[in-house]
């Protein structure tokens, strides 16, 4: 008869080491869901911006034809691939970050544009997008680091396995322009 | 990375517990010298601190906002500040947005408040908001929010109650046992205890003095060990420990004090608002750490990892860390160097300054007119007239 009860006792404990870890790895993969389409939320809002961008910037910038259609180009590309991996967005959303600086780098040479009121509000609501894209990004990249290492580490990955839970991909930008710059020292 | 800070919190904790030991401890002496039972010294004194902590549970942050007049922002408000806000916001990975107020006051300061992460609410002076650069207020509102997502706020509320509850039995007490207690209690004992009873009276006054002052140390301690933490976190949020440092280099240099502040609110803000110039580096009494040991802490950083900030700590206090091994991972963090927007649509001082000001106006519901000469008009709320003369060029408006 203890025999019985000290079977039954062992089922309950690891039924219950079971459901917890089961819920975490829910939370996780939850948490992880959240922060990629907080990514997308912003992405979008990119998207959005850069008609209006393109609107107030024509006018003033006759002779950067190139610049401006590179970035259009690269915000169509984007779009296109935006139901795609994590991997291929990050390549094409890379291209538009870097399509995006060199044209507000440009900005410089224009102070009549500097001085337009509207374009100073898109440049700030630009600045902040692409700031909530790499924060959102830090923070999606961290959930996923969480998660993958709860579904490969013991004794959470046997759960993980039994339950069909799959390590997700980190969302990397791997553009050149961005990786190459500059160091700035503070001493 | 991001929850294991909680895990620091298990000593905060274990400090908390002892100045709830501290409170029941007074509660015990009250009850037995005025009553001749303990338990309803402890029933007086836990109903004082049950009483204020419901209080200051729920009523708390507003009871803050409205002493330091703070005023509540719209996005369209000011846009900048919303949109740091925000970034801070997903960067912590917060789920609500927390609601943004502006203090109209040339002090630089700033506090987060709020109950839970879901309920939370941050103020920066006008003052600052004018004085910092969109990474420095970066900066300092990724130190606030990492107050809000460390729940530090509720924790400093509860202490800084518990510490007045703690303050208030103690002020009484002590009063009643030296002027008015000592004699009614006296007569109406019986011969035979007297010696215990002094003995009592003795041990009671000695704690009545000392409680204070040690439940106040403790605060303080707990409150260092949360700015430090703060300063780890907003670090690790922005990726960009110049950004606080150098908006903590701009706040060291000033000495205006905030009037609306006072003495139960001080932990609430980024920087102690009461500082004197030439503060001891160690001072025990201080709410903050110095400035400029968090300035050096920050900038002798080698990444922007938890890891890297323990490093620095603990070259400033001689091997002595501060983050929990718990929470610290082997991984790199490297510092953010690349800004997209570099410095070219960034508004100077003398631009944040006006456009502060603009805000400020807005929120006193003044009407304001540019007016083709270039002079800003402000029409107060209670101004009735139709059209309005330009005092500058002569040139009436609409309103």
């Amino acid at each position: 008869m203890v025999a019985v009860y000290i079977i039954i006792g062992v089922v309950v404990v690891l039924l219950i080491i079971f459901l917890v870890l089961y819920n975490g790895l829910v939370r996780l993969r939850n948490q992880v869901k959240n922060s990629w389409a907080q990514i997308d939320v912003q992405l979008k809002r990119r998207y959005d911006l850069i008609p209006n961008l393109m609107e107030t910037v024509k006018g003033y910038m006759k002779h950067e034809r190139e610049t401006l259609e590179a970035v259009t180009k690269a915000r169509n590309l984007a779009q296109q691939v935006s139901s795609a991996g994590a991997g291929e967005r990050a390549k094409a959303e890379g291209e538009l970050s870097s399509a995006l600086s060199r044209l507000l780098a440009v900005v410089e040479r224009y102070p009549d544009l500097k001085a337009n009121q509207n374009f100073l509000a898109l440049q700030e609501e630009l600045t902040s997008t692409e700031n909530k894209i790499s924060f959102s990004r830090q923070f999606y990249n961290d959930s996923v680091l969480r998660y993958n290492n709860q579904t490969q580490m013991v004794p959470s990955n046997i759960v993980a396995s039994m339950t069909g839970f799959k390590a997700s991909e980190f969302f990397e930008v791997t553009v050149a322009a961005e990786r190459e710059a500059p160091k700035v020292s503070f001493t | 990375m991001w929850e294991q800070i909680r895990s620091n919190q298990i000593r905060s904790v274990v400090l908390t517990i002892g100045m709830g030991a501290l409170l029941i401890l007074i509660g015990y002496f009250l009850g037995l010298y005025f009553f001749d039972s303990a338990i309803a010294g402890l029933v007086i004194a836990l109903l004082v601190w049950v009483i204020l902590s419901l209080i200051g549970y729920f009523q708390g942050d507003s009871i803050l906002l409205s002493m330091s007049r703070a005023k509540k922002i719209k996005r369209d408000d000011h846009p900048r500040l919303y949109n740091v806000v925000e970034e801070m916001k997903i960067a912590s990975g917060l789920e609500k947005m927390p609601d943004i107020y502006i203090i109209d006051d040339p002090a630089l300061n700033a506090f987060a408040t709020g109950r839970d992460p879901n309920r939370a609410s941050v103020a920066i002076t006008s003052g600052l908001l004018q004085k910092l650069n969109r990474d420095e207020l970066q900066g300092v509102i990724g130190h606030e929010i990492s107050h809000i997502k460390n729940r530090d706020v509720l924790l400093m509320a509860m202490c800084s109650i518990l510490l007045g509850t703690i303050v208030l039995l103690a002020w009484y007490g002590s009063r009643f046992l030296i002027f008015g207690g000592a004699g009614s209690r006296r007569s109406s004992s019986s011969g035979g205890g007297g010696g215990a009873q002094l003995i009592i009276l003795v041990v009671a006054l000695v704690f009545m003095i000392l409680a204070p002052i040690v439940a106040q140390l403790i605060y303080f301690a707990i409150s260092r060990k949360r700015e430090y933490l703060a300063d780890a976190s907003a670090a690790l949020y922005t990726r960009y420990p110049e950004g606080l440092a150098s908006a903590l280099e701009k706040l060291g240099t000033s000495t205006g004090q905030l009037k609306s502040a006072n003495k139960a609110t001080a932990p609430m803000y980024i920087i102690n608002p009461f500082r004197k110039k030439g503060m001891k580096a160690s001072d025990l009494s201080s709410t903050h750490p110095p400035i400029s040991e968090r300035i050096r802490i920050l900038r002798a950083m080698a990444g922007a990892s938890f890891n890297d900030y323990d490093q620095a700590y603990r070259k400033a206090h001689r091997g002595e860390g501060v983050i929990p091994a718990t929470s610290l991972a082997a991984e790199t963090v490297p510092i953010t160097t690349t800004k997209l927007e570099g410095e070219a649509g960034e508004p100077n001082e003398i631009q944040r300054a006006r456009e502060t000001s603009d805000v400020m106006w807005r929120l006193s519901n003044y009407n304001t007119i540019t007016c083709d000469c270039g002079a800003k008009l402000r029409v107060p709320p209670n101004f009735k007239e139709p059209q309005i003369k330009c005092p500058h060029c002569g040139r009436t408006h609409q309103i």
